[in-house]
């Protein structure tokens, strides 16, 4: 091969852009188009030097908005190749448009996004706007908690997206700053190992297959549009959760590091749950373990796969669960939030008589501390002990000013 | 097309040209080619057009004017002999009038349902230059 091989350490110390970056040098990704924007452009900004000192092998496309980045993916995915790029908050929303083309032509991306704030105002720093905003796209969503998660999750993006029976592309999401530019010790693989995992990329429907000439990105209205959303509907519903489960399997077997649709921390003889995503989940985790020290049995469920949504398995992790907190770090401007209204549709035709309640936190980056954590599992406990929801059904964490409660 | 439903297509909205592989594609003629029901040339869309161009061979050289200027490859020329027009794909624009060069033109425009016969017997008689 025409590029060199990289000595790792077992352990390095690496930040979450960096140790994307260094799976998508792993990955020998054939094409990176992007556009650079805070706080992911580390991730594209290292391969484009991992490419430039000959360390893959590969094409590096600037373009002039992301937009246009995630256009150029398309083009390059169509046209038969392994094809990733990075975006975060304003770029990943002006590149919606293209989301959603990649995954109706089921075209095996992988973005990764580091999740920041949406104008206005404007910010840089972290919180799950973004990420929502992919919700509805067609696209399969991971989620990382820290930069070890943020380079394993990589390798098993690409596994999974590019399955012919999946044939979808893959965000794999990991907070701004919290995990984006602090450095952790990641433990790494070595490149042939990485390789072997994702294996060399297998072109299905390529336009540069000159034998089999296909046209991608066609027109259909009412009498064939419903056909193919339908059938992407099915293939996410059926096909990816199997997939992912075997990646996940086989990624253990490989490193010893285990990952699954849902994170389960103490919730076999937990009272109190706290549901979250990304950073917040290692938080909410270490506040759980000094809350049973008080007495409280609590613990924490958190999200791996976004999308699609683990159903029966939430269902099943909080089987018996007293009182739960949904915790959304996105402004859901006008309605319950997102993870407090999708838990709510797993859990309302079950036996689970669990009392949930949402709250919203960390907008733009603000911290959600242990005492935050501490007061939420203690208000939880509350409810358990008074045998109903004694609060509103909607609270803010960590706002200033009067205190906002809602429903 | 067929009416199949939603588990009975390759997915991705992706369409195939042709049925089976190719090859030597440009050296076979459109007619030959093993084209799917996919294909556009397999469609007709000759009912978006509401005027169409009507062919004289009596005044065509032959210059291959109308068929290197037509936007939809309608023109069929044969070993560079102008043949006519491919009326299922034709959009009735009206260019390959606009470049033919003789005097009379070869390709004149006339309504969708004007009788080609008719039109070529009374076609227009050569024009006098000013000079």
């Amino acid at each position: 091969m025409a590029f060199d091989k990289m000595k790792l350490r077992d352990i390095e110390v690496w930040d979450g852009n960096f140790a994307a970056a260094q799976a998508m040098r792993q990955c020998q990704i054939d094409v990176v188009s992007a556009y650079p924007i805070t706080p992911s452009t580390p991730i594209v900004e290292g391969y484009a030097k991992f490419l430039a000192d000959g360390y893959v092998e590969g094409e590096f496309v600037m373009v002039e908005s992301e937009h246009a980045a995630m256009s150029g993916c398309i083009g390059a995915a169509g046209a038969g190749g392994r094809v990733a790029t990075a975006t975060s908050s304003q770029g990943f929303a002006l590149m919606v448009e293209t989301l959603y083309q990649a995954s109706g032509m089921r075209l095996p991306i992988v973005l990764n996004v580091v999740n920041r704030a949406l104008a206005a105002p404007l910010n840089v720093n972290g919180d799950h706007s973004d990420m929502y905003l992919g919700r509805d796209s067609g696209w399969i969503q991971f989620d990382a908690y820290c930069p070890q998660d943020a380079y394993d999750l990589n390798f098993i993006a690409f596994r999974v997206a590019e399955d012919h029976d999946v044939r979808l592309p893959a965000m794999v999401h990991q907070d701004g700053f919290m995990t984006s530019h602090t450095a952790q010790g990641v433990h790494t693989m070595d490149d042939d190992t990485a390789y072997s995992f994702v294996g060399e990329f297998k072109p299905m429907n390529d336009m540069l297959d000159f034998e089999h000439p296909v046209t991608h990105g066609v027109q259909t209205e009412e009498d064939w549009h419903f056909e193919h959303k339908a059938r992407q509907h099915n293939d996410l519903m059926t096909k990816v959760f199997p997939k992912i489960e075997a990646a996940f399997d086989d990624f253990e077997k490989l490193t010893g590091r285990r990952y699954n649709l849902v994170e389960k921390y103490d919730l076999d003889d937990a009272d109190v749950v706290v549901v979250c995503m990304g950073t917040s989940v290692e938080t909410a985790r270490e506040v759980a373990l000094e809350m049973r020290e008080k007495g409280i049995k609590a613990g924490v469920l958190g999200l791996r796969v976004i999308r699609p949504f683990p159903f029966f398995q939430i269902q099943e992790a909080l089987k018996g669960i007293k009182a739960i907190a949904a915790l959304d770090r996105s402004s859901p401007n006008g309605a319950p939030g997102m993870l407090f209204n999708e838990l709510a549709g797993c859990l309302f035709n079950t036996d689970t008589n669990a009392m949930l309640s949402g709250y919203v936190y960390g907008l733009g980056g603000r911290d959600l501390t242990k005492r935050h954590l501490t007061d939420l599992y203690v208000e939880l406990q509350a409810n358990v002990d008074a045998g109903k929801i004694t609060t509103p059904l909607q609270q803010f964490i960590g706002v200033r000013g009067p205190k906002l409660a809602f429903l | 097309m067929a009416n199949i439903g939603w588990d009975e297509f390759e997915i991705g909205a992706m369409l195939r040209t042709f049925n089976g592989a190719i090859e030597d594609i440009t050296g076979t003629l459109q007619e030959d080619r093993n084209y799917s029901p996919n294909s556009s040339f397999t469609a007709s869309v000759a009912d978006w057009r509401i005027e169409k161009p009507v062919f004289n061979k009596d005044y065509c050289i032959d210059c291959q004017f109308c068929w290197v200027y037509c936007p939809d490859i309608s023109i069929v020329s044969r070993d560079k002999k102008m043949i006519g027009v491919d009326m299922d794909h034709c959009k009735g624009c009206g260019i390959c009038v606009e470049v033919c060069p003789t005097n009379p033109k070869s390709l004149l425009m006339f309504p969708e349902k004007a009788d080609e016969e008719t039109e070529i017997a009374n076609w227009p008689a050569k024009e006098d230059k000013e000079k």
